[in-house]
């Protein structure tokens, strides 16, 4: 992997967006309102980071796209998700998978008892692949990811959480997404890791155009590797703008940890 | 010697039997994370529809692939009636639907094809045989080949398949197996579908034993004490659970039995359970959590 050029390829521009968030309302067990009014678009090939405190909504967001909200007893009681044009609020996130969206959950969330080969592979179910496909795919995923491949017949749950971080995110590759949603991938990670699977995550970016939505408390890193960024605050949007433009603003951790600070 | 011998082999014979119904207990345990009560009634019920389909006449092999027909769409059935609308529900919620699964299957098949006793003549004759100078029945013998080939078949499907590694990792983590396109209800429908086929298979040879009648439901709690000295998430464990607790009560029925005036083997391997319990939890082969610190 090459260090040093993280800069992302320029944003892609005009046309219609691969996914269009449009004022979502998302409520846990018919009572906690976790996200308010969130709206987002994210275009093809782009790389988006969602950045905002604890509890702001990340995770719930990101859910919320995926299908995976049913999952934790949550609905999406106004608003509604496009991809591609269609209307996708509340479909199965097993569906939406099978039609390009796949979540890496926060926490990585590797099958612990599988091993790292045999993890890889529930990625390939979905498409139904020969035998050979499905080596060629993995071969793939061994090469952005050398550190997998000498760990192959390791149970998941033994490998680091550097490891299991990029098993998660294979796993994800492999059912051919067109938009990966990608939860705190710095989450209890070394720096220098973090950087790794940023870097990697960009190389996807711009060798097979994979779109990334990348919810963050890393502004720094993530910000460096993203095209755009949204700020979220207690569950709404508070701002957009490009990465470079936040970036240059330098005020980012002020505006949203003071806004919470002056609602709590 | 040979009274020994003869009573270790005829209690892991009748083990293997135990280790039948507990599996249909683990796959399930597995795929949803709930004890489904429901199991003994599922065995009585295909048991039971196997039978009837015989006495109406239909030769051996198209009553059984009418009744693991039966059994499949029942799978679904139960899959989209009971278990999908109580998806994300707590284990005890999902504990609970699987207890009243229990009497409207019961009720269904009592209902449907009567209380009476069904003898279930299966071809095997239960002489006793010889090997060696120890004494064995030929029964229990075909059963426990039986038992073993079908774990033997079931390993193999749930080890290296689409399908077994999808149920692991369903058991492993439901959030990420939907994530990456599994399909959930999916499993649901063929692990309930293998676990009512394997209670058939349970039900067929306890039924040829001691006749097919309500009885056969209680081999419930047969499986509990399997399920907990072999743990709850192992095929493997509900196997070695099984001869376990058949080698253990008949050898306490024969040795400690005339001691304390018999009738051991309804409570022992609940005791033998609860002395597992103390020295190991999770069971035998029950999975703890893998985890690096
Ligand atoms: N399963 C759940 N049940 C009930 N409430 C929840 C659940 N998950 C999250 N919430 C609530 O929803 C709000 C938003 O949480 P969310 O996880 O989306 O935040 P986040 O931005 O991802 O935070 P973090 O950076 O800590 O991951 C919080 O107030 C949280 O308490
Ligand atoms: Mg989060």
């Amino acid at each position: 992997m090459t260090t040093g050029d993280t800069t992302p390829h320029d944003a892609p521009s005009g046309g219609e967006p691969l996914l269009e968030v449009r004022g979502i309302e998302v409520i846990y067990d018919g009572a906690i309102l976790a996200v308010a009014d969130v709206s987002l678009t994210v275009a093809p090939g782009e790389i988006v980071a969602l950045l905002g405190a604890n509890g702001a909504g990340k995770s719930t967001t990101l859910k919320a796209i995926s299908g995976l909200v049913v999952a934790d007893r949550a609905l999406v009681s106004r608003g509604e998700i496009r991809f591609r044009g269609e209307d996708i609020t509340g479909i199965a996130p097993n569906l939406l998978a099978a039609r390009g969206i796949v979540h890496v959950l926060e926490g990585r969330h590797v099958f612990g008892h599988l091993t790292v080969e045999e993890n890889l592979r529930t990625g390939a179910f979905l498409r139904r692949l020969g035998r050979r496909e499905i080596e060629h795919d993995l071969e793939e995923i061994y090469g952005y990811f050398p550190r997998l491949r000498t760990k192959r017949k390791t149970p998941a749950g033994l490998t680091s959480g550097g490891e299991q971080q990029m098993l998660a995110i294979g796993r994800a590759l492999l059912t051919r997404p067109e938009l990966v949603l990608l939860d705190e991938p710095s989450m209890g990670l070394a720096p220098i890791i973090v950087e790794e699977i940023f870097e990697i995550v960009t190389t996807l970016n711009r060798s097979k155009g994979t779109s990334f939505l990348v919810a963050e408390q890393n502004i720094a890193v993530s910000l460096r590797h993203a095209h755009r960024g949204y700020v979220v605050d207690s569950g709404r949007v508070a701002l957009a703008a490009s990465a470079r433009e936040l970036l240059d603003r330098g005020d980012l951790h002020e505006i949203y940890l003071g806004v919470a600070n002056a609602v709590a | 010697m040979n009274l020994f011998l003869e009573t270790l082999i005829g209690g892991l014979l009748a083990g293997t039997m135990y280790s039948l119904v507990a599996i249909g207990f683990v796959l399930i345990y597995k795929a949803s994370g709930v004890f489904n009560f429901a199991q003994g009634s599922i065995l009585l019920f295909a048991a039971l529809t196997f039978v009837t389909l015989l006495e109406q006449g239909l030769p051996f092999a198209a009553a059984l692939a009418v009744t693991i027909l039966i059994l499949i769409l029942g799978a679904i059935l139960i899959e989209r009636t009971v278990l999908r609308p109580l998806a994300n529900r707590s284990p005890m919620t999902l504990f609970m639907a699987t207890l009243g699964l229990s009497y409207v299957v019961e009720g269904a098949a009592q209902g449907l094809m009567g209380a009476q006793v069904h003898a279930l003549d299966l071809g095997i004759e239960d002489v006793p045989i010889f090997i060696g100078d120890v004494l064995i029945s030929q029964f229990d013998l075909v059963a426990a080949a039986t038992a073993v080939a079908l774990a033997l078949v079931l390993a193999l499907l749930f080890n290296n398949t689409r399908i077994g590694i999808s149920l692991r990792a369903v058991a492993d983590d439901t959030r990420a197996a939907l994530s990456i396109g599994i399909n959930l209800n999916r499993i649901w429908q063929i692990v309930w579908a293998v676990a009512g086929i394997v209670g058939l298979v349970a039900g067929m040879l306890w039924g040829a034993r001691q006749g097919i009648q309500f009885s056969l439901s209680l081999v419930v709690l047969k499986a509990l004490p399997v399920l907990i000295i072999g743990g709850f998430t192992s095929i493997g464990g509900a196997i070695v659970g099984g001869l376990i607790v058949g080698a253990a009560e008949n050898l306490a029925e024969t040795y400690v039995g005339p001691y304390i005036g018999g009738g051991i083997t309804p409570w022992f391997p609940y005791f033998l359970a609860i002395a597992f319990l103390y020295i190991r939890p999770a069971g035998l082969f029950g999975e703890r959590t893998l985890e690096r610190v």
